[in-house]
């Protein structure tokens, strides 16, 4: 997660294990971003650009299944009987036996699973144990305010790590390259949550310009709501702007090493124009892969900013679940998340056939 | 005949000099010495002692006497940051561990096998890695309980397929090797080739990811016992300090303040460390300049 602030030879290495790491790196296998080995394993020729995307369709698919299959068996052998927990102490065993009978606990196990996973499909989560409303209602309020944070926060973050990284990049080994790796590496060493708390500080308990934390919902006027939004989103984006940063840098550093850039430059064209229609495009897929990466990483990172801030969103919701054995809403709030970090990664992969032409004529 | 081909031989010595002349492996060592340092004297000697309540002493601002002042109950910050390191790097060095013991040997078997075991190795990999792993580490605390112990399980587990992935890669890179064909020709095992052969070859890879992964398992543990997952109080840590801190901002934001910068100080240390390996030994580097 970390590359040198002086020298971009130093941070390949850092960023190639950084896509060692990537769940969905073939694609990116085929460009110039990994190490040797992840290269050489592919002896075979390419298979058309059609097989490939249905290969990684076909991949995500059985990963989402084989995903619900492990969500489902580690719940299964949560201690603690939903029935049980809904009835309370006092309840009578019969009184227990007949709930678990109502709510299907006593149906095979393979049954259940596919009840559930059919459940899943035509998004019917079934109902909240705790809340005793349908999962689906909870999880589209609390949605309303996870999504709007996580997007501010990915835009948040591309909009300062682009141009940075571009700078940086421009201006590699210079002072203002090495001031501003320097602040990434130390963006990248600061736990988010940590710094929500100084942003409180600062900001709201200080400066009072920004509310502490909660949400008075979107009810309250588009305005307010927005601004309760601002801290965490600041919050989460900066250490993932951080890292994006020096990705950003170390994959133009690499592209400008090229022989078409110096061609390019010796043709006439001026360094900026070289810099945004030749660099920047093609140092875009290790850009990309990153930002679908931190798209999981925001989605988790949200659990416990959400806690900081009091946001009752998504990550809120599934932490309260976790410890309240709400099976039913973990069960989904997790299938949900990793249904959305699978989908991502994929619109990644596909995206760099968009990115990169080459990608789509392979033979 | 033997043939013989000049190769400038990289010493111990040589490697020790460039080392030293590396600033970001300098100050990464510097820092992560005096961490360790920090937790090992804390078993020995303290400021204060963290188990002991002052009431008189709460809340009292960074002073000589505390110099980063004091909690709610009257306990000494630096001195709770001090025996709060030893958690943190106990958690983060265990989950290290459990991730390369692991996850190196699948990943050289991966590698050296090759075929239907390396692709079922890669698709549990995409099957771990579709899940954040906050998430689940959330998860396996709440599920198993609370406490030092679960929370090293939890993030060793998330560590277990990074290096899986990188010994596999780096593995791959060096089957090709014209050493491994002699050692091949020698009648060799693909095992002992990966011990005595591929170990080597990637071992500054696994060292430049354990720092990389060291440091994460730092912020993991932190969020962990900022929920309340991690290691139980009296036991401090660094994470549980600034939850206590968070509701008392307005009066005592050194709470906050100070344990946020030891880990920041922690995880920049081990980055730069990790920055600083893998600029001396790695030979693209060496190359180009």
């Amino acid at each position: 997660m970390a590359q040198s602030a002086k020298t971009d030879e130093g941070c390949w290495n850092k960023l190639n294990l950084q896509f060692v790491q990537h769940p969905s790196s073939d694609l990116a296998s085929r460009g110039h971003l990994l190490l040797q080995g992840e290269k050489e394993e592919r002896h075979a020729p390419t298979p058309s650009m059609t097989a490939y995307l249905l290969k990684r369709l076909a991949i995500a698919f059985a990963t989402l299944v084989l995903a619900s299959m492990v969500v489902f068996a580690v719940l299964e052998v949560l201690p603690g009987d939903p029935a049980r927990l809904m009835l309370g102490m006092n309840a009578s065993a019969d009184q227990v036996e007949l709930l678990r009978n109502q709510m299907g606990l006593n149906a095979p196990l393979v049954l259940r699973y596919l009840h559930w996973a059919g459940g899943l499909l035509s998004l019917d989560f079934g109902r909240s144990y705790t809340y005793s409303v349908p999962v689906i209602d909870l999880v589209r309020e609390r949605l309303a305010v996870s999504l709007p944070l996580a997007l501010i926060a990915l835009a948040l973050s591309t909009i300062i790590a682009i141009p940075v990284g571009l700078y940086s990049a421009s201006r590699r080994g210079r002072a203002g390259d090495t001031i501003s790796m320097g602040v990434a590496q130390l963006g990248v060493a600061v736990p988010n949550f940590w710094f929500a708390l100084m942003l409180i500080y600062i900001f709201a308990v200080w400066l009072r310009l920004v509310p502490a934390g909660g949400f008075p919902g979107w009810a309250a006027g588009a305005w307010p709501a927005l601004k309760s939004l601002l801290l965490p989103a600041v919050a989460l984006a900066l250490p993932q702007a951080a890292i994006l940063a020096r990705v950003t840098r170390s994959a133009l550093i690499e592209v400008l090493n090229e022989d078409y850039i110096r061609t390019a430059r010796a043709k006439g064209l001026p360094y900026r124009a070289v810099l945004w229609r030749h660099a920047l495009r093609n140092a875009m897929i290790p850009v990309l892969t990153i930002l679908g990466l931190q798209f999981a990483f925001l989605l988790a990172g949200t659990i416990i900013i959400e806690n900081v801030f009091y946001l009752p969103g998504l990550g809120r919701l599934v932490f309260q679940a976790i410890t309240q054995r709400d099976l039913i809403v973990v069960e989904s709030v997790v299938m949900l998340l990793v249904a959305a970090v699978i989908a991502v990664n994929l619109v990644v992969d596909l995206s760099y056939a968009v990115v990169d032409p080459r990608l789509r004529t392979r033979q | 005949m033997t043939l013989r081909i000049d190769i400038p031989e990289e010493t111990f010595r040589s490697i020790l000099a460039k080392a030293f002349g590396n600033a970001a492996f300098v100050a990464g060592l510097v820092i992560t010495v005096l961490i360790l340092a920090m937790a090992i004297v804390s078993y020995v000697w303290t400021p204060y002692d963290v188990t002991k309540l002052v009431i008189a002493d709460k809340t009292q601002g960074p002073s000589l006497a505390h110099w980063f002042g004091t909690d709610h109950f009257g306990r000494d910050i630096l001195s709770m940051i001090m025996v709060g390191a030893r958690n943190s790097i106990a958690v983060a060095l265990v989950a290290v561990g459990i991730g390369m013991g692991a996850g190196v040997p699948l990943g050289a078997f991966a590698a050296a096998r090759g075929g239907l075991a390396d692709e079922a190795l890669m698709r549990v990999n995409d099957l771990v890695f579709a899940f954040p792993a906050l998430l689940s580490a959330i998860m396996i605390t709440a599920i198993f309980g609370p406490g030092a112990i679960n929370a090293i399980i939890a993030i060793g587990i998330f560590n277990i397929p990074v290096f899986a992935r990188v010994a596999r890669a780096g593995a791959l890179a060096v089957w090709p090797r014209e050493f491994i064909l002699a050692a091949r020709a020698a009648g060799k095992s693909s095992t002992q080739i990966s011990i005595e052969h591929v170990l080597p070859n990637i071992a500054t890879l696994l060292l430049v990811q354990g720092t990389i992964q060291f440091a994460l398992g730092i912020l993991a543990e932190a969020g962990l016992s900022y929920l309340g997952l991690g290691a139980q109080p009296p036991m401090p840590s660094w994470g549980r300090m600034l939850f206590d801190a968070q509701t008392r901002m307005v009066v005592a934001p050194w709470m906050a303040i100070f344990p946020g910068m030891a880990i920041v100080v922690t995880v920049l240390g081990l980055n730069l460390l990790g920055d600083g390996i893998a600029d001396i030994l790695d030979p693209k580097s060496r190359r180009q300049r």
